[in-house]
């Protein structure tokens, strides 16, 4: 989709589509919390689970907080933080295992 | 004789059709700090959540996350503040049709769902410390006290600008062409709500999975 012109907000949704946005979050939720009681396959459920986490994160973020519409500079700079954040998770992951052998 | 010249903005549009006064990068500066203030909170709650999961399992002594976590009252909770990020964004689009109104009525409903997320956070708290949980008792206390009292706490300040809000709007002192405003403490929300949906999961439901 082209990104349209810094300052022009007419290329936000309507509310009818944030509400849209809104009812699949909401189902996906009671998704992820169905599958929580489901036994069996644990290494399925939980690679699920954070699918739907990243869908349900992927919407807010770009219909609710409009990176999908606004400028391409915001995205950067919000997946820049996003990286860095799992940077530091697997960089302490990475000293934990090495402490532990 | 005066001469006046004409301002011209990156993408030639008349100066008053933006949001924000003309700048270089033809972006609001406001939206561009706010969105470098997230980016630079990812990595604070990247840090507290990384914490919990590294230290997840390594509790000497109880009680343990299987012990306390009340799931379906807790993603009552998780739907709450999900909902709130509907509200606070209709709010946004109330502002932007000039209708401060209706924008006040959703102001005061996200603080409200705001408010209800941390009186249910409090509740969890007081339960989990009566159950032998408290920042001190083992490491799964620590970092979750830790993540979720942080979390809490932004979701607290968050209150407090959408209620500035609501008042700065309801003795007429927010302007209608102050779309921009709305908008950038409807950033902060929805941040604060993402920051959730991953607590929700890693912390939550996915230590839990059978």
């Amino acid at each position: 989709m082209e990104s349209p012109e810094p300052g022009v907000e007419e290329h936000y949704p309507d509310e009818w589509q944030y509400i849209k946005v809104a009812l699949i979050l909401f189902l996906i939720t009671m998704a992820e919390v169905g599958i929580y009681y489901t036994s069996g396959a644990r290494r399925a459920v939980i690679t699920l689970m954070v699918f739907m986490m990243i869908a349900k994160f992927a919407l807010v973020a770009l219909y609710f907080m409009h990176l999908r519409f606004d400028s391409k500079l915001f995205r950067r700079l919000f997946v820049t933080g996003i990286i860095l954040a799992v940077a530091v998770y697997l960089i302490a992951l990475s000293s934990l295992h090495v402490w532990q052998h | 004789m005066a001469v006046t010249e004409e301002v011209k903005t990156p993408d030639s549009a008349p100066e008053e059709a933006l949001a924000h006064p003309v700048t270089s990068t033809g972006l609001s500066n406001e939206k561009i700090a706010m969105w470098a203030f997230l980016g630079s909170e990812c990595l604070l709650f990247g840090a507290l959540i990384s914490t919990y999961l590294l230290y997840r399992g390594r509790s000497v002594v109880g009680p343990f996350p299987h012990d306390v976590y009340d799931i379906p009252y807790t993603s009552v909770s998780s739907f709450v503040l999900l909902m709130s990020s509907l509200t606070m964004v209709l709010a946004l689009a109330a502002m932007q049709r000039k209708d401060q109104r209706r924008m006040r009525v959703w102001l005061l409903t996200t603080a409200l769902l705001g408010a209800t997320f941390i009186g249910g956070q409090v509740y969890e708290f007081t339960v989990f410390y009566r159950a032998g949980l408290s920042l001190h008792e083992n490491l799964f206390g620590s970092s979750f006290f830790v993540l979720t009292g942080f979390h809490g706490a932004h979701v607290t300040i968050g209150i407090l600008m959408l209620l500035s809000l609501y008042t700065m709007s309801a003795k007429g002192r927010l302007a209608e062409n102050r779309v921009e405003t709305v908008e950038l403490i409807g950033l902060y929300w929805h941040f604060v709500d993402v920051v959730w949906i991953v607590i929700f999961t890693m912390v939550y439901l996915v230590p839990g999975v059978k």
